[in-house]
Parts: structure tokens; C-alpha cells; sequence
């Protein structure tokens, strides 16, 4: 009796056991295809001349001599590393100084401002880019018109399209991402070492610059380093706003050889492959200075309870800070492009156009064909992306994590290889690989889904991991014990006790996805648009007020959805938090 | 029931270097009883039950149940941990957050080959959740619980699908003092009542003493003594046991006579002449070490009191401590500190002379193990 069933238990046994690794091995190849396949096109493809109709492509180094044996390539290099470094430094000031206020002073309203400084991740960066065109163009800027008509000033005061202006926009829009790193670093940081240095007699001032940022110096440089590695990745200011005046950095170089015809593909990717060095350079010594004790630290930081400096009558000062800096990133952009929106064509806020509002423009949009197709686009990309990613990088962190497989670090590694792509770099290697091998995906949604789940893999890792080392391996151990399989110890343990972390994780990887137009300017193909591309489209062809009336409907549509999934998450979120 | 033999694992510690956790761990567990291992953190007695939960690969060795074999290195046997119906408590509980008490109890028989119906299911958890006491709180979140809910739930999920063995690895070391002397009783009752085989992992040895059948002293890997907890505590047969189990004095001696006086052997020790009846194999003229228990050491106030009781020493009240139910007396001997426990109704007061008296019976002489 005993030994029949445990002839039967040896067969389900082998089959289960197969089912475990299935898994496993599928994740492992998915990644090691996602992250390895682009990269080694884009160096393939860099060595070779374009394929055109009557000559077949030869193998070069001409694109290598035409990228590095030019002094505009010197040129380019300069303005990109000085659009990066300001962008961070611009970046990083505001943001830093925003979450010393609000983690560390006692501004009124200071929560409120938390959940503000959300609001501009999720507003796509080429609408950002926009609305400040129209704020402060020299022609046709709000601002400038206005200063103009105030002070009577006949030049412009403003000029966007400047490197100055490039780096103040991108800037200003990726405060917020140094806002949340620093605030995360201020967070971890024990309060009581602050406490001594006012004991010591110390100002707020000087305790702030010798001991707080002394401290959160590792901090500083990674987030530093992050924000000049994204700055570099920038396409959509570039594009904007450096190209109409050929101020050339890497990814508008790139997006123009592409463009041209016939296509310089392999001299794209000979620049590409040159931003990727760079980016892996900078991303390396980011991963060195943060290092892996400080990640747990931080995360394991709970003891602390926040210190809260009482700044008098500075208050106001601060509070102040928030309004103006409010003003710039959320209000003055949206409210210019809701101005726009309501003209029948762009015209600068007078009382005059004040007569001529109308809704043409919406009803324009509303009745555009392509729009359906492209919501559609979006929301079935952006949930599939962020659906795959997260339960990619919930297997995949769970082998990393839990289990002593050799090799493991370098799964790790590979998944987060991604990071080092620019986005219109990453969308010319799926271009690449779809065009030399075909697979039938070119043009259509599948490439999209690809090149997104390959781009935002490693965010979805930074959620499930963090999650994953919290889960005591006993919990899975027990379910072992109590004769569930792997699949069903996966099922009904990990991925449960994973929920927030993949919850959170989705929201991210959606929200970015909607937003993402770097790679897929590369890669669609009419019926395959989505939301930015078309916004991308009506920009090229200078329907002003139709892309505004979009973009103000846009904002809407997205804060609603995120509210939406703060809420859910919220809802089912509360139970697992409650451990 | 439980067969162990010849159990050798090995683990890689931070600098990548192998460690032997156990080295050629062999015994028996007879159906129905409790067994436990013994030790103090490091010895490798976790190592020995998580290689029989099949969480952890030996090296070498064997294991079987009831002649069915676990695993063996020899025809490279290995049944993986799901496959072998052990019910396991973990040091942490490992309850499952996201699911409510019953869920908790439940999951084995749901997710195990053998199916339930979702009557049997019902049945069979409500019947474990009365049987340790959580039958009312069978819906509520298992988060919660209190520690010793938690304990209880983990014990239930263990035993609901009636497993041929049971698992505990130090399942009371995360509890108050006052709960975890309760649980102790619960543990003992139940195990007796439902006669499940159990391997007990614990390093505090008043739990072992109270709960087992047999226990197995480990130390370095290796079991050290394996006797029945009277045996362990009466007559440890090596120094570390004798200090690892219970509290002793420990004094240092040469073997005058190994057959005199009626069986005893004949001592010199550091607090003078001693008879002892239980002894390791020693030579004339060898070193030993004579453990003798605080409270077999018998205290008299004058050396009246004392006449007529074997190995009388006098000595000086060095310090006391009142513990409520007991008294330590620290008596100093020949510039040697002797542990006495006694009725809290002993009066001499510290600096003193003091008279003691051991019965040879209660003491042992065993290697000094001096290097």
C-alpha cells in the first residue's frame, strides 16, 4: 500500500519538478534574450553601411571614422555632457532642497506638497517640453509677452531655445526624481547625529551643510549620477527644443540620422554604442558609490523617527518656494496648455483671443481617427508591459534571492542591463533586430510590447526585489513542509506576500509606459501609434492647439487612472502592509 | 521508526568555504516517541532536521522512515521536501501573513496529492484548531495573533495532515518565559496523546529535559551523549555535557583508589578527600574532573549537623543570593568556589564557616579533557 502510492508520488513528482524549472529556465532565457539580443545587433549592425534597394550592406569601420573623425561629433559631445550635467545640477538642487523641506523642516502643508510633487511624473515629458515652448519661446511665449507688455521690454526675455533653456526644462522636470531620491537618502539618515551638531552649538545652516549633506554624500553622488545618466537619455528636449536650432546632443544626432535618407543606421548605431559606453561608465560607479550595505541600510532603517527642524518665521519662505515651484512645474504648463487648447489657432493670451474661445479644437481631437486606435494602443501596451515585467521580474528576483544557483549575480546583472539603453537607443536595436531577422513583428504592437518590457525590466526588479528579501525563507520553507509544490508555493505564497511590492511596481512600470515615447519613435508603424506618438505627430505638423486640447485631456486621463490605482492598491494594499 | 545513520552535511559559509555542519550524525527514533536534539547555537542540530525535513542535501549518510528511504547517498536517493508529509514548526512560525487561521491550517490539505473533499477539509481543520485551542478565532487574520497563537497555529498546521513525523526546530525560543513553561506542558500532553513521532531541536535543556523520551547531546557536529533525560542529567559521560545540561560544580582531582570502599572510588580533590560512585573508566593516579550538582550538595550550619554523613568539607560563606524559591550559597573551599543550592531557610550569613556533605552517589568523576 505505502509503496504503490509513493510509485505514484515519484511519477507526479517528475512532472511537477519539470513544471518548476519550466519556469525558471523560461524566465532565464527571456531575460538573457531581452537584455542580450539589442545590444549585440546594435554592435553588429554599427560595423556595417546601409542596406539600400540596389546595394547590399558591407561590412565598415566608416561609421566609427564618420562618428569619431569629425569635429561635430567632438561638438555634440560637449553639448551633451553639458546639457547632462546641468540638467542633473539643475535637477538636483531644486529637488534636494524641496525634500530637505519637507523632510526636515516644519513647513505648513508640508504633506499636501508631498503629494503634489507626484503630479509631474506623470505628465510625459514631451508635454512638459511643450508647454514651456509656448511659456517661453522667443516669438510667442506667454512669458515673454507678457513681460513685454509689462515693462515694456522690446527683446525677449527668455530664450527656450538655448542650451540654457534645454537644461532648465529637463531639468526642472526631473526634479521630482532627485526629490525622491534624496528624500529616501534624508529618511535613512539617523537624526541624532544632526541633534549633536546643534548641541554642539551649530546653526541649522551650518549643520545642514556640514553634517547633513556630509552625510547623505553618497547619496548625493549616486543620485547625481542617475539624474546625469537620464539627462544624457533626454530625447524629447533635445528633439524639441535643440534640434530646431541644432543644438546637437547624442540622441538628437542619433533620431537625425535615422530620419534622413537614405538611413544612416549604422551611424546611429556607432553613436549609440557610444552613449551606451558612456552610460554604462556612469552607471558602474553609481552601483560602486551606493553599494550593496547602503541599499539594505536604507531599507532596514525603520528605527528612525524622522527629526523635524522648527525654522521660525522661514516658514513662509518655504511655503513660498512650493508655490513658485508649483507654478513652474504643474501650473504654469497645464494652464498655457489648456489657453491653447481653447484657440482656434495659436495665439498669445490677450484679451482679444479672450473672444474667440472655442472648443474646435476638442471636437477635432475627439473625431480624430487615429486616436481610438491609439488609446486602445496604449492601455493594452502600457498593462501588458507592466503585467509582463512584473511577473518576469517576480521569478527572476526570486532566483536571484532565493535560490544558491550559480550564476545568479549575473542574472541579476543582465536584467538590469536595460537601464544602460537609452530609450531611442533601445527602440533602434529592436529596429535593428526586427529588420535583419524576421520574425513578422516589425510594425506591429508585439515589437512595442518587446521594446517596453525590455526597458522598464529593471524597474519592475528594483520593486520585486526589494520585496522579495523580506519574505523569511521559512514562509516558503513551511509550504514545502506542507507538501505544495514550487508552482504552488510560488502561487499561493511568494506572489501573495509579493503584492504590494508588485502593485506598486505595476502602477510604476504602467504609468512610465503611457508616458514612453523614445523607443517607440522608432518603432511604430501606422495602426500601431499610441497616445505620445500622436502627440509627437501633431507637433511635427504643427497642429498647436488640436495637440493641446489632446494634452490637457491626457493630464486628466492620467491623473484620474493614477488616483484610480492609488486607491485600489490602497485598498488591497492595507492587509499585506499590516504585517 | 526514524533512521539517521552516518548523516554528514556541509554548508558554504560567506567566504565560500565549505563548513562541515555534521559530521556522521547516526540514530534511532522508535514510533511514538519524542526525541531531541540538543546543543548549543552552531552544533549542528538544525542542520540535522532540516536534512531530514529534505530542506537541506547532505553530503553523505542516509535517512529513512519507516523503512521507506528518504535519502541516501549511496544509490543517490533524495526525495524532496514536499514528497515527504513531515509536519515542520519553525523557529519563526512562518504563518502565513495573507491568510486568515483557517487558510493557514488548511493549505496542506489542499495543496498536498493526496485530495480532500471540502467537507474533509473542514472537518479535519476544525478538528486541529480545537485541539490546540484556536477553534474561535478559526476566521480571524492570522496576523492577528498573539505569539503563542501563533505557536499553536503553526503546531496545528503541522499536524492536520496527520504526518508520519513531526518536526520542531526550537519552537518555544520566541516566547515569554511564563508562556513558554505552558506550552511546554501543551507540547508534552499532546504528543503523548497522539503518539506522533517527533524530533525536537532546542538549545535550552530544561525544555529537553521536560519533554523527551530520549535526547542527544551535539556539540561540533557530532552527538556527544544519547540517553534518556535522567541518564543525561544524573550521568553525563563528558564534561561539556555535564556543563551544558543543568548547572555543576566542576572540581578538579586525582584517582587515589579506582575499587575501594564499597564500590566508590577514592578521590583527591581540590576541596579534600572524596568518595564518588559514578566514574568513566580511570586508572590509579589518572586526573579526573568530579561534577557535582548545586543541589546535591547538602548544607549544615554546625559540624554537629553534619556527623554521620560521607564527604564532610568545611568552608566559608562567600556570597549568597536569594532567588525566591531557592538559595545559592557560593561556599569557598580551599580557595575553590562551591555552588550550593538550598531552602531558602539556611541563615549562615556571608564570611561564616559552613559545613557540606555530599552523597557519593550524586556526584561523577569524568575526564578533566585539560590540554
Amino acid at each position: 500500500m505505502e509503496l504503490t502510492t509513493d510509485v505514484a508520488a515519484g511519477a507526479v513528482r517528475r512532472r511537477r519538478v519539470s513544471g518548476k524549472w519550466f519556469i525558471i529556465g523560461g524566465a532565464i532565457v527571456v531575460v538573457a534574450l531581452l537584455a542580450l539580443i539589442p545590444l549585440t545587433f546594435l554592435f553588429w549592425q554599427s560595423f556595417f553601411t546601409p542596406q539600400v534597394a540596389d546595394s547590399p550592406a558591407v561590412a565598415t569601420l566608416g561609421n566609427y571614422v564618420t562618428a569619431f573623425g569629425s569635429w561635430r561629433t567632438l561638438h555634440t559631445l560637449l553639448t551633451s555632457l553639458r546639457f547632462a550635467f546641468g540638467a542633473a545640477l539643475v535637477s538636483f538642487v531644486i529637488g534636494t532642497v524641496l525634500a530637505w523641506i519637507i523632510e526636515r523642516t516644519n513647513t505648513p502643508f508640508r504633506k499636501l506638497f508631498y503629494a503634489i510633487t507626484i503630479v509631474p511624473l506623470i505628465i510625459p515629458s514631451i508635454l512638459f517640453t511643450i508647454s514651456w515652448i509656448f511659456l517661453a519661446s522667443p516669438k510667442i511665449g506667454v512669458l515673454n509677452v507678457a513681460f513685454a507688455s509689462l515693462f515694456g521690454i522690446s527683446k525677449p526675455l527668455f530664450n527656450i531655445y538655448s542650451i540654457g533653456g534645454m537644461i532648465w526644462v529637463d531639468g526642472l522636470h526631473y526634479s521630482t526624481m532627485a526629490f525622491l531620491l534624496m528624500s529616501a537618502a534624508f529618511r535613512g539618515m539617523d537624526p541624532s547625529l544632526e541633534e549633536s551638531s546643534l548641541m554642539c552649538g551649530a546653526g541649522i545652516g551650518r549643520t545642514m551643510w556640514r553634517i547633513t549633506l556630509r552625510l547623505a554624500l553618497p547619496a548625493v553622488a549616486s543620485t547625481i549620477l542617475i539624474l546625469f545618466v537620464r539627462a544624457l537619455e533626454s530625447f524629447e528636449v533635445p528633439a524639441l527644443i535643440g534640434l530646431p536650432v541644432k543644438l546637437q546632443v547624442f540622441t538628437s544626432s542619433i533620431y537625425e540620422a535615422i530620419e534622413q535618407y537614405p538611413s544612416q543606421i549604422g551611424l546611429a548605431s556607432a553613436y549609440s554604442m557610444l552613449l551606451v559606453v558612456i552610460t554604462s561608465a556612469c552607471l558602474y560607479l553609481q552601483a560602486r558609490v551606493t553599494g550593496r550595505n547602503e541599499r539594505f541600510a536604507t531599507m532596514t532603517g525603520k528605527g528612525f523617527r524622522p527629526r523635524v527642524v522648527d525654522i521660525g518665521r522661514w516658514r513662509i519662505a518655504t511655503v513660498g518656494i512650493f508655490v513658485v515651484y508649483f507654478l513652474l512645474l504643474v501650473a504654469l504648463p497645464f494652464v498655457v496648455l489648456l489657453w491653447s487648447s481653447l484657440q482656434k489657432y495659436y495665439r498669445s493670451p490677450s484679451l482679444d483671443a479672450l473672444h474667440h474661445l472655442s472648443f474646435d479644437a476638442y471636437r477635432y481631437i475627439l473625431h480624430l481617427s487615429v486616436l481610438r486606435g491609439a488609446v486602445v494602443n496604449s492601455l493594452v501596451l502600457s498593462a501588458g508591459c507592466a503585467t509582463a515585467v512584473m511577473l518576469l521580474s517576480a521569478v527572476v528576483s526570486w532566483i536571484v534571492i532565493k535560490t544558491k544557483l550559480p550564476g545568479r549575480a549575473f542574472l541579476n546583472h543582465l536584467a538590469s542591463l536595460p537601464l544602460v539603453f537609452p530609450g531611442l537607443v533601445l527602440g533602434l536595436s529592436f529596429m535593428i533586430v526586427s529588420l535583419k531577422v524576421d520574425i513578422g513583428i516589425y510594425g506591429t504592437l508585439w515589437i512595442l510590447l518587446l521594446a517596453y518590457i525590455t526597458r522598464f525590466m529593471p524597474y519592475g526588479m528594483r520593486y520585486t526585489s526589494t520585496s522579495m528579501t523580506q519574505i523569511h525563507k521559512e514562509l516558503e520553507e513551511s509550504a514545502a513542509m506542507s507538501c505544495a509544490t514550487w508552482t504552488t508555493t510560488f502561487y499561493r505564497i511568494v506572489l501573495p506576500l509579493l503584492k504590494p511590492g508588485l502593485l506598486a511596481g505595476w502602477i510604476y512600470v504602467m504609468i512610465v509606459s503611457i508616458r514612453e515615447l523614445s523607443s517607440s519613435v522608432l518603432l511604430y508603424s501606422p495602426g500601431s501609434e499610441t497616445v505620445s506618438i500622436v502627440i509627437w505627430e501633431l507637433w511635427q505638423n504643427g497642429q498647436y492647439v488640436e495637440l493641446s486640447a489632446l494634452s490637457v485631456m491626457l493630464v486628466i486621463a492620467l491623473l484620474a487612472l493614477v488616483s484610480l490605482a492609488q486607491y485600489v492598491g490602497g485598498k488591497f494594499g492595507v492587509k499585506a502592509n499590516h504585517r | 521508526m526514524l533512521s539517521v545513520q552516518a548523516l554528514n552535511t556541509e554548508y558554504v559559509d560567506g567566504n565560500n568555504v565549505r563548513v562541515r555542519a555534521t559530521r556522521d550524525v547516526s540514530f534511532e527514533v522508535p514510533a511514538g516517541k519524542l526525541f531531541t536534539l540538543l546543543g548549543p547555537s552552531g552544533c549542528g542540530k538544525t542542520t540535522t532536521l532540516r536534512s531530514i525535513a529534505g530542506l537541506e542535501k547532505p553530503v553523505s549518510g542516509s535517512i529513512s522512515v519507516n523503512g521507506i528511504t528518504m535519502y541516501a547517498s549511496d544509490t543517490d536517493t533524495f526525495v524532496p521536501p514536499n514528497r515527504r508529509q513531515f509536519g515542520m514548526v519553525f523557529q519563526s512560525y512562518a504563518i502565513w501573513p495573507h491568510m486568515t487561521v483557517f487558510r493557514n491550517a488548511s493549505f496542506p490539505l489542499e495543496v498536498g496529492a493526496k485530495k480532500y473533499t471540502k467537507r474533509e477539509i473542514e472537518e479535519k481543520v476544525m478538528r486541529v484548531l480545537a485541539a490546540v485551542g484556536l477553534d474561535h478565532v478559526a476566521d480571524r487574520d492570522a496576523t492577528r495573533m498573539s505569539g503563542g497563537q501563533q505557536q499553536r497555529l503553526a503546531l496545528a498546521r503541522a499536524l492536520v495532515m496527520e504526518p508520519k513525523l513531526l518536526l520542531l526546530d526550537e519552537p518555544l525560543s520566541n516566547l515569554d518565559a511564563k508562556l513558554r513553561d505552558k506550552m511546554r506542558f501543551e507540547l508534552k500532553r499532546m504528543q503523548r496523546e497522539l503518539r506522533i513521532t517527533t524530533i525536537y531541536v532546542t538549545h535550552d535543556q530544561e525544555e529537553a529535559l521536560a519533554l523527551s523520551h530520549e535526547i542527544a547531546v551535539m556539540k561540533e557536529g557530532q552527538i556527544v551523549q544519547k540517553a534518556a533525560p535522567r541518564d543525561i542529567y544524573d550521568l553525563p559521560n563528558s564534561r561539556f555535557v555535564a556543563d551544558f545540561v543543568g548547572s555543576t560544580n566542576f572540581i578538579d582531582g586525582t584517582v587515589r583508589h579506582g575499587e575501594a570502599d564499597g564500590g566508590n572510588i577514592v578521590i583527591d580533590s581540590a576541596i579534600g578527600t572524596m568518595a564518588v560512585a559514578n566514574a568513566v573508566e580511570c586508572r590509579d593516579g589518572e586526573e579526573v574532573v568530579i561534577s557535582l550538582r548545586p543541589e546535591n550538595v547538602l548544607v549544615h550550619e554546625t559540624r554537629e549537623a553534619a556527623q554521620g554523613q560521607r564527604n564532610v568539607f568545611e568552608g566559608t560563606v562567600h556570597a549568597k543570593v536569594f532567588l525566591g524559591e531557592t538559595l545559592d550559597f557560593q561556599i569557598s573551599v580551599n580557595g575553590q568556589i562551591v555552588l550550593a543550592r538550598v531552602h531558602p531557610s539556611h541563615k549562615t550569613p556571608v564570611g561564616q564557616p559552613i559545613w557540606f556533605s555530599v552523597d557519593p552517589a550524586s556526584c561523577i568523576a569524568l575526564r578533566s579533557e585539560r590540554t
